[in-house]
């Protein structure tokens, strides 16, 4: 991404976390010109159990590919989108991904609404402006946003949302509704 | 197949992508953020510096400030050895690395109302 050399650039950073599969990287992808990124990682000896490693003896590291998506509202004004990695053995990455986040999604699914569990509690200690967005799949039972609110035991001000991910239109919804929210979160943090 | 070579007991078996940056995992570059800006410097290649193919291609495309991210990216390598490659180019200052805008303190409120309305544009 070029900027402009003239003007101070911007780049600010939106985490879109939630359990395995529940469609972070469709998400990025909707909204995004999507890229590859991945880096290499130690496995924790938690990872070693579950990643069947016989017959590559002596490997311990792991490539982890991150979902990586970048919106550019202006020259100077860039957007980056960063899924974090679902899996728990990944989670020593999540520090450096939420350090200067502006804030996070949290796709739920809610036929497996404990997957997004750690990562509500992650942003909540952290004091990271998230939003949890249920992202309604074929076949799964609607659930209303407040029926979520209360399964979830968020915060009132929470903003909970039901979403397509496939769709643009709803992921631009999201990221509407995140960015609000971290604005309302920054308004009221200086008005102390 | 022998047994994988062991650089010494606390080391651990080589990595392969690691080879470019000389094994080496760990470099002043570890603390650049995945969003901090990299822009190469006027500063000239000295032949002796061991700046390698992958780090002139670095040089070549962040002319323009460009994301640790998007070199990462653009260049297909990960991020740790991306890392270490930028740590080395700044060390012989020949990038600056400009930390991110947001991270202390938020950004403000006239760039999040622009963000809104540029997403809501899309």
């Amino acid at each position: 991404m070029a900027f402009a050399p003239s003007e101070e650039p911007v780049a600010l950073k939106i985490l879109v976390a939630g359990g395995f599969g529940v469609g972070k990287t469709t998400l990025v992808g909707a909204i995004s010109e999507i890229r590859p990124l991945r880096t290499e990682e130690v496995l924790s000896d938690r990872g070693v159990g579950v990643d069947d490693v016989d017959g590559v003896e002596g490997k311990t590291t792991t490539t982890v590919a991150m979902d990586f998506g970048r919106i550019t509202i202006r020259e100077g004004l860039v957007v980056y989108l960063f899924g974090t990695p679902g899996q728990e053995r990944f989670w020593f990455m999540w520090d450096e991904l939420s350090y200067g986040a502006l804030g996070a999604v949290v796709l739920a699914d809610t036929r497996r609404l404990t997957d997004c569990f750690p990562s509500i509690d992650y942003f909540e200690q952290r004091g990271t402006p998230f939003i949890v967005a249920v992202n309604c799949f074929d076949g799964a039972d609607k659930h209303e946003p407040d029926d979520v609110r209360v399964a979830l035991d968020l915060d009132p001000e929470v903003p909970v949302l039901l979403c397509d991910v496939r769709r643009r239109a709803s992921a631009k919804v999201v990221l509407v509704t995140l960015v609000e929210h971290a604005l309302k979160t920054l308004t009221a943090a200086q008005s102390k | 197949m022998t047994e994988p070579q062991w650089l010494d007991e606390e080391a651990g078996p080589i990595v392969r992508p690691y080879a470019l940056t000389g094994g080496r995992t760990r470099s002043s570059g570890d603390d650049f953020d995945l969003i901090a800006l990299v822009t190469a410097t006027d500063g000239q290649v000295k032949d002796d510096s061991g700046v390698g193919p992958e780090q002139r291609r670095i040089l070549a495309i962040t002319r323009e400030p460009m994301s640790v991210a998007d070199i990462a990216s653009e260049i297909d390598l990960p991020l740790g050895v991306v890392r270490v490659l930028l740590g080395d180019l700044h060390d012989h200052e020949l990038i600056s690395v400009r930390p991110p805008a947001q991270v202390a303190p938020l950004p403000s409120a006239h760039i999040l109302k622009e963000v809104i309305n540029g997403l809501r544009a899309l």
